[in-house]
């Protein structure tokens, strides 16, 4: 790569993004002021909130505290989603027999759970690990089931032909074949456990980035720390699919999106 | 000039051995009908027997069936009628000792070349594993690519690792379904003179199934020639030209219109 073209690369990478970061902070500045809010925070006040978070000890307390419940949701969907995924992308009269109850039950949003959540677990950490398993175990199903389905049969005939034993089958075809389509789903469903536990977290527990957010609303109109609360569940979730992104370069999958590491 | 059609099955004609490598007898497939339709005969009547070694071509107009009385041939599907017979054993599913090579690329595209070649070679120790999948990429000449994997290679380089793995599982009989079909025209022309070149280190029987009869009198030992659905075998015509075979010459030219003929169809020159 010549010089130009790296800084023409630096230039889109950094200084672009950085600048329309920088135009919307100051925007967000100005029309504040403009309008006069005593609620409404500056970027400012929203720091400032952010610090004043990160003193009390409560920002580090609560993004654990998020993340605990998403990792359990997350990890039982995966345990359930995946394997129950393959199967019914296996079986086709597992597929006829669950497919329906399961498109009837994968449109209700986790949110309305919410009610059965609390009635059932109460308010502790289960019930927003129950909803984040909900909100997450759908989507994985289906990726794992589609991702079978979508297995090129001339794959399964070659197998067949070299002798495959069922077990083989399994190991040596369908799962590497199906691996990148069961990571994609697990991205986007590792995406929506993150939506709902904010969701979750409003109303069933005492703790977390959700909890934060409605609990500086309720007691004493901290409109700064609320806006704090927003943008570490943005940073966060998006550190997540950064994280899940990562995961798509390793070897085992890196053949599907050909970005292989020379 | 007279054209050999199969119908009484000639058992001298298989010098090197008492009984042919592979026996079709009276084969018949019908598919049945879809949402009621009526049934589609496919095939009728098809008898071949194919000798150690040989190699021998189908052609017919697409759709004819070719594909489905190679895949009754490899196991798996299962006529409707009549049998097949590899080595005297009856065949009722595909079997490592027969290796189809598929038209649509049958290689693993998350192995590397490397896996991919040794898919067959469970049972060895990984350094004869290792020895045999580099004698056979030494052989289709992908040497040096071993680390690749199948998006990084062309399709005529994918056909080869799949050969390579037919091979290195040494097979009795390889299938293969217009293997070439997908080439450009200069990769397919290199692939047959490799294919005859492998064919003759490694004296394997093949079956190879095309719709390009250039590509069946350049390749085959004898071409079958199947008729419109339901196919039966029109001709089964014998080339005795030397290889390489030389597209313009007249033994050639009459060659291929005797097949065209067999196909009823004819070209006016």
């Amino acid at each position: 790569m010549t010089v130009s073209a790296e800084k023409a690369g630096l230039r889109s990478a950094v200084i672009l993004p950085l600048g329309v970061a920088g135009v919307f902070l100051l925007t967000w500045d100005v029309v504040v002021r403009f309008s006069g809010s005593e609620l409404f925070p500056k970027p400012f006040d929203v720091g400032k909130g952010l610090v004043e978070l990160f003193q009390k000890g409560l920002l580090f307390k609560y993004v654990v505290a998020s993340l605990f419940r998403v990792t359990w949701g997350f990890a039982l969907a995966v345990l359930v989603g995946v394997p129950g995924g393959l199967a019914l992308g296996w079986f086709r009269r597992a597929h006829e027999a669950f497919n329906p109850l399961i498109q009837g039950l994968r449109p209700i949003s986790p949110i309305a759970w919410i009610p059965l959540a609390i009635l059932w677990f109460g308010v502790s950490d289960a019930a927003p690990i129950f909803l984040i398993f909900l909100a997450s175990v759908f989507p994985i199903t289906v990726a794992a089931a589609a991702a079978v389905k979508n297995v090129p049969t001339v794959y399964l005939r070659a197998a067949r032909n070299f002798g495959l034993s069922p077990q083989q089958l399994f190991g040596r075809v369908i799962l590497p074949a199906t691996l990148p389509q069961i990571l994609t789903g697990l991205r986007i469903a590792l995406g929506v456990a993150w939506l709902v536990v904010v969701a979750a977290e409003m109303i069933a527990v005492n703790s977390g980035l959700g909890y934060l957010i409605i609990d500086s609303r309720n007691a004493g109109k901290r409109y700064d720390l609320v806006v704090a609360g927003m943008i570490m569940i943005g940073v966060i979730g998006w550190l997540l699919d950064l994280l899940m992104r990562q995961m798509e370069r390793i070897q085992a999958v890196g053949w599907a999106y050909g970005n292989r590491g020379e | 000039m007279e054209i050999a059609v199969s119908e009484v099955p000639d058992p001298t004609r298989c010098a090197a051995a008492s009984t042919p490598a592979v026996v079709v007898r009276d084969v018949a497939m019908r598919y049945p009908g879809q949402r009621g339709g009526e049934a589609i005969d496919v095939l009728q009547h098809i008898n071949v027997d194919v000798c150690r070694g040989e190699f021998v071509c189908f052609v017919g107009l697409s759709g004819c069936g070719k594909t489905t009385l190679l895949n009754v041939i490899a196991g798996f599907l299962t006529p409707t009628e009549g049998q097949v017979l590899i080595e005297g054993e009856l065949v009722r599913h595909p079997d490592p000792r027969r290796i189809f090579i598929f038209q649509e690329g049958g290689v693993f595209p998350w192995l590397t070349v490397f896996e991919n070649v040794g898919f067959g070679l469970g049972g060895k120790t990984p350094v004869a594993r290792g020895e045999l999948i580099q004698h056979y990429l030494e052989m289709v000449g992908l040497t040096g690519c071993e680390r690749l994997y199948p998006r990084e290679l062309s399709g005529g380089m994918r056909q080869r690792v799949e050969i390579a793995r037919a091979l290195a599982s040494n097979p009795e009989v390889i299938f293969m379904d217009e293997p070439f079909g997908a080439l450009d025209y200069f990769a397919r022309f290199k692939m047959r003179e490799d294919l005859i070149r492998i064919w003759r280190q490694e004296r394997k029987t093949i079956l190879f199934v095309t719709h390009d009869i250039d590509e069946a009198v350049q390749l085959a030992d004898r071409v079958v020639v199947l008729g419109r659905r339901p196919a039966t075998v029109e001709a089964i015509v014998p080339i005795e030209l030397e290889r390489p075979r030389h597209l313009n010459s007249t033994a050639y030219l009459q060659i291929r219109d005797r097949i065209l003929g067999a196909m009823g169809m004819q070209l006016d020159h």
